[in-house]
């Protein structure tokens, strides 16, 4: 088999597998994939930026919310219909992440990193300022009539498991296609050297902020679909822990892989669910894993088996 | 095709140019010797705007260039090998080629001529550039230079640490590049490279180029090899 029948048979057989569960899982299991799903689709965004591009940013929590709230607001306060809000969201992901890729871009390694906290901050303020409208840390639930698209209710799990699912697929087939072109190609030229890219005639700013647009969309898209099936928008979701975790999801599964996104949100949502279950200091549980991880797989769960035997995966 | 006039270039306050003018014509081999030190890559550098002039001017084929931002300067037709062959590691023969493709050239035209001109990466598509040996690299590093389809191609110490068979190779696509109407400019170190290769040499010395020679007059002997190049 060629190597892009490979591929295209093991994304398939996700999705099929995925489809299966939605079947078979209990129904703990199953809500909890359906939030992995959309965690998944947001840490696909992050390894966009960082695991093809080499942009390591702590700032994603600005984009997610910038998506959450995009619909959440249109919603509550100006009474759109679920569909516009949807959009609303998607974009202002992808716009706040242009943006601020126009500013934070001058910078670069640690200069970066701390430019987009900064930011991430500022946006996470704001929210808190606007405690009128946005309810602040208490946060606000999106009534389930105003969730409804065209009679599609996402408020009950198995559509909200399908919708979840539908995302995902949708995701990950443009995270494929966009790694396996030209853009994708470049990108990763720039993550390996700049001045070299330079050489052959390419703009490492201009790539670099396509790359963080298209991981803000990402974002966004994961932010606003949250609040469109779970239904709760609030400040947590602005916070540094959520520009941590996708940074977390995408080196357990391997950054510059496009399934390590997903199954590294998968372990790591299922090692805090059972570590918390044993434990209050879960968290200590989850940095042993993590050094274990750095010591004998430093390149993530994915990104080893590329190493040693899948040379293929993309 | 490229003429450097007096210009002066360096790295923060140190200048390593000063007032060097230097002119490549087109279907010739320019070699440039000179100690380490002297500015040889440095000069590289300059015309393809990675390290910022400082006074005077950089034209190709008229187009004044020493003020364009580096990723501008590929697009013109100037395709640069460093030293060192610097490879996308991490990226096929394959990958490395399509990536030397995207900016200039003529696509599957230019790929296919690039092949012929080193038929052993053809037969090494898929595998990691990293992987490659060192000769297999600079042939790489050369080729996606040549996907720009360059007026100018400089190559900044080919042969550095190559056997004698792979020197031979270089050696002969820069010839035929020549023979096609291409302007090289190469920094070398080996006299008997340079002997073979060379239409003109200019030796520098202190950050310009103070003395060119046509190569048919040289010899291994030449004093100008001991007054600048120390062999």
């Amino acid at each position: 088999m060629s190597d892009t029948g490979r591929i295209l048979s093991l994304h398939l057989a996700v999705l099929a597998a995925l489809l299966g569960l939605h079947f078979v899982a209990p129904p703990y299991h199953h809500a909890n994939l359906a939030r992995v799903m959309v965690l998944a689709v947001y840490a696909m965004g992050y390894n966009i930026a960082f695991g093809y591009t080499g942009l390591l940013s702590l700032g994603h929590a600005l984009f997610f919310a910038a998506g959450l709230y995009g619909t959440g607001l249109t919603i509550q306060l100006a009474g759109w219909p679920a569909g516009p809000a949807l959009i609303t969201g998607l974009l202002a992901g992808a716009a706040v992440a242009g943006g601020l890729g126009l500013l934070a871009l001058r910078t670069a390694g640690v200069s970066f990193m701390i430019v987009t906290l900064m930011f991430a901050q500022a946006g996470y303020l704001t929210i808190l300022y606007f405690t009128g409208y946005t309810r602040g840390e208490e946060g606000f639930v999106l009534p389930a009539a105003a969730r409804s698209i065209g009679g599609l209710d996402p408020t009950g799990e198995a559509a909200r498991y399908l919708l979840a699912l539908a995302l995902f697929a949708v995701a990950l087939a443009v995270n494929l296609g966009l790694v396996r072109s030209g853009l994708g190609r470049v990108m990763v030229a720039i993550r390996e050297n700049e001045e070299r890219s330079r050489m052959l005639g390419y703009d490492p700013f201009r790539v670099k902020l396509a790359a963080l647009a298209i991981s803000g969309l990402y974002a966004g898209a994961a932010g606003a679909a949250w609040g469109w099936l779970f239904g709760y928008v609030g400040a947590g979701f602005a916070t540094i822990q959520y520009s941590i975790l996708p940074l977390l999801y995408v080196l357990l599964g391997g950054a510059g892989t496009v399934l390590g996104p997903f199954l590294g949100a998968l372990a790591m949502f299922y090692l805090i669910d059972i570590a918390s279950g044993l434990t209050d200091a879960y968290l200590m549980v989850v940095g042993v894993a993590l050094v274990v991880l750095v010591l004998f797989a430093p390149k993530g769960i994915l990104g080893s088996l590329r190493e040693r035997w899948l040379r293929w995966l993309p | 095709m490229l003429e450097i006039a007096d210009i002066a270039a360096g790295y923060g306050p140190v200048r390593v140019l000063e007032g060097l003018s230097l002119k490549v014509p087109a279907g010739q081999v320019t070699c440039v010797m000179g100690r380490n030190g002297a500015g040889k890559s440095t000069m590289l550098k300059a015309v393809m705007g990675l390290v910022r002039v400082e006074a005077g001017t950089v034209a190709l084929e008229g187009q004044r260039i020493e003020r364009l931002e580096a990723h501008r300067v590929p697009g013109l037709g100037i395709g640069y090998v460093p030293q060192g062959r610097r490879l996308f590691g991490d990226m096929t023969v394959a990958e490395n080629i399509a990536i030397g493709l995207r900016t200039r050239g003529r696509g599957a035209a230019t790929r296919e001529r690039v092949l012929d001109l080193f038929p052993r990466l053809r037969e090494r598509l898929g595998q990691l550039s990293r992987t490659l040996s060192g000769g297999e690299q600079q042939m790489l590093a050369v080729a996606r230079a040549l996907c720009l389809e360059p007026k100018l191609l400089m190559l900044d110490e080919p042969t550095e640490g190559l056997q004698p068979s792979m020197i031979a190779l270089i050696r002969e696509v820069v010839l035929r590049l020549r023979d096609e109407g291409v302007a090289v400019l190469l920094v070398e170190q080996r006299v008997d490279a340079v002997l073979a290769m060379a239409d003109r040499v200019a030796f520098m010395t202190g950050g310009h180029v103070a003395e060119v020679v046509p190569a048919p007059g040289l010899t291994p002997e030449a004093p100008q090899f001991v007054r600048y190049v120390g062999v």
